[in-house]
């Protein structure tokens, strides 16, 4: 057998921008797609606006900085930026929302900083965090899901329709939906009133209609798919496995501490990692290159420091998700953590020393 | 140490005795409102900046009463500035700016007790404004009285400015009106001069809280840098 041997460099793939974005938004679609399922064309509407805006703000802003405009659009990083903000976004927001979260992220989180890959905080998560300080109604306005309880029928009735939906993000539909009958309290948001107001929380559990049977837990099933998306990405090395699994059993430990320690007043891990967006964040939003921590050792604390975050701005924060402020807590962590986490230089130091000069001092 | 460091941002452009020339008048005039604007530029006194300027009257107000304080404070300072002795000048300087703003801070207590209200803490705390000892160090107290109390006024005039711009962008953006609650301050007149963009506006929440604030403030930067580069 003839093996045939090029010179080095012996790159196996070229692993540019590009085809790491393309790779991520392949591994959304499944889960975006499931989100769909459960909450109707609305979803799909914000994810169509979302990316819109996106490309059209970051050509703005690459216009406006003199920048060439076709390699920075054609990497994909706006688009998965308009994405992941509109996969945190309730259906049936309207479409001026959408258009300040992006205009957040694209321009002040990523072009004022210098653009993509000199951002330190991630963009979706800036966008996130300013909609839901700014606009708290409309950011928790979840319509009920489909295909659970009695509301089946919904899909079909307005404002759930393809163009209904479209009228209704547009603000242009002829009558405004009655928030109050067709939306519902989203899990996390349904166990921390009801723990707040001192109900156990098999009691919140069993009355809340996406907790109550697990196959109705419309988080749980998206988390799942997610997940799917996510294990592509690690197979595909894409991400790293540090962040992730950090992340989640962080949570899992932290959750179940409480849990076990007092079992009706702190909720289950079980609800804690499969709702809101902790498993999105845990394998799309975390691991983002640009904003994570680069050492093998400086993600494990990153991923862990967010988990540990979720948990205790969920628990005892005001706002009903915390993904987004823990990983912008966490992303300020990032340049101390990478600066104690510098891994050992090959040939440079001992594995005991961490100094990485100290053996040229001692043979000089 | 602290002596030596204030001297070195000492900005005199004549010693004391000459009389205040046209262009030396002027060159005062554009540094308190342009070129060494407090709140742009020398980024003084950023705690009651950022804190009150949720509204363009609270801005206004706060920035009247800095205009007085560093008016009064330089002008006295000016005066004395003989007879004060260097190793005692900076308890000196705090006990007349104390006294000012305590005077204000009364008078306002009088005259307008719901803007008093509003502004709060952020009157009395005029005394701690790094602006005001600040200049009272790096000019006052070099410079005579007519050159002192012109740097008094255009120092505050120009800290009042961002004031107003900062409070005007952020009450504007954040509600949508511009001067509400005017009343406060110039009484009945003022009722009706709240201007408001569109009934229908939501609100952009974050423009009234702190994050709003360190935002506006950096993009009066990035435009004021914007400006002196053409």
């Amino acid at each position: 057998m003839k093996f045939k041997t090029n010179t080095s460099p012996f790159f196996s793939s070229e692993n540019n921008v590009r085809s790491v974005m393309l790779q991520v938004l392949i591994a959304l679609i499944p889960g975006t797609l499931v989100v769909a399922y459960f909450y109707g064309w609305g979803i799909l509407i914000n994810v169509a606006l979302s990316v819109f805006f996106a490309l059209a703000l970051e050509t703005l802003a690459l216009i406006l900085r003199k920048r060439p405009i076709l390699p920075f659009l054609g990497d994909f990083s706006a688009f998965i930026t308009g994405w992941l903000l509109a996969l945190t976004l309730p259906p049936l927001i309207p479409w001026w929302v959408i258009f300040v979260g992006v205009f957040f992220a694209i321009i002040v989180a990523k072009h004022l900083y210098g653009g993509l890959g000199y951002n330190p905080f991630n963009p979706a998560m800036v966008g996130f965090a300013v909609l839901i300080i700014s606009f708290p109604l409309e950011m928790t306005q979840w319509i009920q899901a489909n295909h659970i309880n009695t509301i089946n029928t919904l899909q079909t009735t307005p404002p759930f329709g393809f163009i209904d939906s479209l009228k209704s993000v547009l603000g242009i539909a002829a009558s405004t939906p009655d928030w109050d009958a067709i939306t519902m309290a989203t899990p996390l948001d349904a166990v921390k009133t009801g723990l707040r107001a001192g109900m156990p929380y098999s009691d919140i559990i069993n009355q809340s209609p996406y907790l109550a049977k697990t196959t109705s837990n419309t988080w749980l099933w998206s988390g799942l798919v997610f997940t799917l998306g996510g294990l592509w990405l690690l197979y595909k090395k894409v991400i790293h496995w540090q962040i992730p699994s950090a992340l989640i059993l962080a949570l899992i430990m932290i959750s179940s501490l409480f849990h076990l320690f007092s079992n009706e007043t702190y909720a289950s891990p079980l609800l804690h990692v499969f709702s809101g967006a902790t498993i999105l964040a845990a394998f799309f939003i975390a691991t983002d290159p640009v904003s994570a921590s680069t050492t093998p050792l400086g993600k494990i604390i990153y991923g862990a420091g967010i988990g540990l975050l979720i948990y205790i701005i969920r628990t005892w924060g005001n706002y009903p998700d915390a993904v987004a402020f823990a990983v912008l807590i966490m992303n300020m962590a990032v340049p101390t953590i990478d600066y104690y986490t510098q891994p050992r230089t090959f040939g440079y130091g001992t594995a005991n020393d961490k100094k990485p000069s100290s053996r040229r001092e001692n043979n000089p | 140490m602290t002596e030596s460091t204030l001297d070195d941002i000492n900005i005199t452009p004549k010693p004391e005795g000459g009389s205040c020339s046209t262009a030396d008048c002027r060159k005062i005039v554009m540094d308190g409102l342009w070129h060494n604007n407090p709140g742009l530029v020398q980024l003084l006194g950023l705690c009651p900046l950022l804190a009150v300027t949720g509204n363009f009257i609270n801005g206004l107000g706060l920035g009247i009463a800095t205009i007085i304080t560093l008016t009064a404070s330089n002008t006295i300072i000016s005066f004395t500035r003989h007879w004060v002795r260097k190793e005692i000048r900076i308890p000196y300087y705090v006990l007349v700016i104390a006294s000012i703003v305590t005077v204000i801070d009364l008078s306002m207590y009088a005259l307008t007790p719901e803007l008093h209200h509003i502004l709060g803490i952020f009157i009395p705390l005029i005394v701690t404004n790094c602006v005001i000892i600040g200049r009272a160090e790096a000019f006052a107290s070099k410079n005579k009285i007519s050159r002192a109390a012109l740097d008094g006024f255009m120092m505050g005039l120009g800290f009042t400015l961002v004031l107003v711009v900062l409070g005007g962008m952020r009450e504007f953006i954040g509600s949508g009106t511009l001067f509400s609650e005017a009343s406060l301050m110039f009484g009945d007149i003022a009722k009706d001069w709240t201007f408001q963009i569109n009934k229908d506006y939501r609100g952009f929440l974050l423009a009234i809280l702190p994050p709003g604030a360190f935002l506006g403030m950096g993009l009066l930067i990035a435009l004021k840098n914007i400006v002196d580069k053409k």
